[in-house]
């Protein structure tokens, strides 16, 4: 119906981004009455979502015609990014870049060569691009989730993690039920996804197949077999990542890094270790 | 006999010098108090004991071995600290009295597990959950549980101060009972002169990172 006043549909986009941002800023400011203060984040992640996406689409074109091996380098760009999103999230802890590089990497990038093997992901740049990107950024999440819950149970929990060191306990030992809770808790919302599929989300990617003509059936297990590999690549992130990060938070003499209040950005130095 | 002794022991954390250079020697079956106006040091001096903290420059001899060739697991076992609060884990008395030796690979005799709760009052409570324990109470398995490893020097940190004044009692006098009859060496912070007076006979006294005065304890606490 907006079609109609919009001729162009460059002017309909911008016109729908401007509705959406500011509903965004109105909830942003209902956040400031509440005293959570969001608005620096929320206006420097508006402006690089949209730059970001559009130079992406411009971008997709043009390497969609290239060769297939083209998704290898545009996927490595991809997690490499994530890893970024996902690090910056944890604060003091140092290396969680690196971390979460290793845990996405892993986690996404398996399960994505495996399904490129299997089969069940068409190599076609068409189709491992815009998959792969749904795998590495459900894994971004977890990851980001996982690292952030450990990183904040075992600042709520110094006085009892030290009182296990100072009884002789390794550090692994002691922080295992930290990250048995941080990879189940990360993992939560990727078995949400899957139970309320259908019911509550109808992704978008089968919505794009179903216009396109699929068959109805076959777009519904596909979709399905999407989420599952999020699943799956989630999980394998986020256990990567949990076992790399309780190392992190100890010192080689096994002292408690991590206390509240410890330095928020990790420094050129540290992720060198 | 010199059991543990810090040789220019420094911990320097942003540029502010939290323990200054202190070398001092502790006799083995001594007990050593520790005092000092609040934020001294006193705290950060005792977390580099048992290599809680690093320190900066200096370092600790344990029977005259540098600590840092020590597994840390192993140099906690031997050097056992109570902290102000007693950080039970989730659990029974009895499971938290077997955490230490099974992190050595040991398991703590039943007759050793009823002997250290003899020792600190509690008979009773092996299997009683720790959620259900006075802060008095806990403070004592915190203490019993820090035993449990046999270590050769004890740490406290204000072990009484979290404590109301009945349990303080309570609590201190089994310290020393305890320390007397196991000749256990001794570290103990403490911002009540009466209390380093009746436990220790040897006080240190530390000001903004430095020791300032260390010898009898009537004369260091009195000045
Ligand atoms: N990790 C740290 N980083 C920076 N400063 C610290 C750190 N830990 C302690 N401090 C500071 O070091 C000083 C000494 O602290 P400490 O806890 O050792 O004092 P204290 O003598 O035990 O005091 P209190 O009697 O209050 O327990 C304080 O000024 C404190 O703020
Ligand atoms: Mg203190």
């Amino acid at each position: 119906m907006l079609n109609e006043f919009f001729k162009d549909q460059l002017w309909l986009g911008v016109f729908q981004a401007v509705v959406t941002v500011v509903l965004a800023l109105v909830v942003t400011l209902v956040g400031r009455w509440w005293k959570i203060h969001l608005e620096k984040e929320v206006v420097i992640a508006l402006v690089r979502g949209i730059v970001q996406i559009v130079i992406v689409a411009l971008v997709l074109v043009a390497l969609l015609k290239g060769p297939e091996l083209v998704a290898i380098p545009v996927l490595l760009g991809m997690i490499i990014t994530a890893s970024f999103v996902s690090g910056r999230r944890v604060k003091g802890v140092a290396g969680s870049i690196w971390v979460s590089f290793y845990g996405i990497g892993f986690g996404a990038g398996l399960v994505i060569l495996l399904m490129v093997l299997a089969g069940v992901i068409d190599p076609a740049l068409t189709s491992v691009i815009p998959v792969g990107s749904m795998l590495i950024a459900n894994s971004m999440n977890t990851c980001a989730q996982a690292l952030e819950r450990f990183a904040s149970d075992v600042k709520a929990h110094t006085g009892q993690v030290e009182a296990g060191l100072a009884l002789g306990a390794a550090p692994a030992e002691i922080v295992t039920p930290y990250s048995q809770l941080a990879v189940h808790s990360s993992l939560i919302p990727r078995i949400d996804q899957l139970s309320s599929l259908g019911i509550v989300w109808i992704p978008g990617l089968m919505s794009g197949m179903l216009v396109a003509g699929t068959d109805p059936v076959y777009a519904a297990i596909y979709q399905f077999s999407v989420i599952t590999m999020m699943f799956a690549s989630s999980g394998l992130t986020s256990v990567v990542a949990v076992l790399l990060v309780q190392r992190r938070v100890f010192s080689p003499a096994q002292q408690l890094l991590l206390r509240p209040g410890a330095p928020t950005a990790p420094s050129k130095k540290d992720r060198a270790a | 006999m010199v059991i543990l002794e810090t040789t220019h022991l420094t911990r320097t954390v942003d540029e502010k010098t939290l323990v200054n250079d202190i070398s001092i020697q502790v006799e083995r079956g001594e007990t050593l108090s520790i005092v000092g106006p609040s934020g001294a040091g006193k705290s950060s001096f005792l977390r580099l004991l048992n290599r809680l903290d690093e320190p900066t420059s200096g370092t600790v001899l344990l029977d005259g071995a540098d600590y840092k060739t020590l597994p840390s697991g192993e140099l906690r076992r031997r050097v056992g600290m109570v902290l102000q609060s007693p950080y039970l884990f989730p659990g029974t008395v009895a499971e938290n009295l077997r955490f230490g030796p099974r992190q050595h690979g040991k398991t703590l005799p039943e007759d050793r597990l009823r002997h250290l709760l003899r020792q600190v009052g509690l008979e009773s409570y092996a299997e009683r959950d720790i959620a259900r324990l006075s802060g008095g109470e806990a403070q004592r398995v915190s203490l019993a549980r820090t035993l449990a490893n046999s270590p050769e020097v004890l740490l406290l940190d204000e072990p009484t101060s979290a404590l109301d004044r009945t349990a303080e009692a309570e609590v201190e006098s089994l310290l020393g009972e305890i320390i007397a009859a196991e000749g256990l060496t001794c570290l103990i912070i403490t911002h009540n002169p009466e209390q380093a007076v009746r436990l220790s006979r040897r006080s240190m006294l530390l000001e903004a990172g430095k020791l300032v005065k260390i010898g009898p304890v009537e004369e260091v606490v009195h000045a």
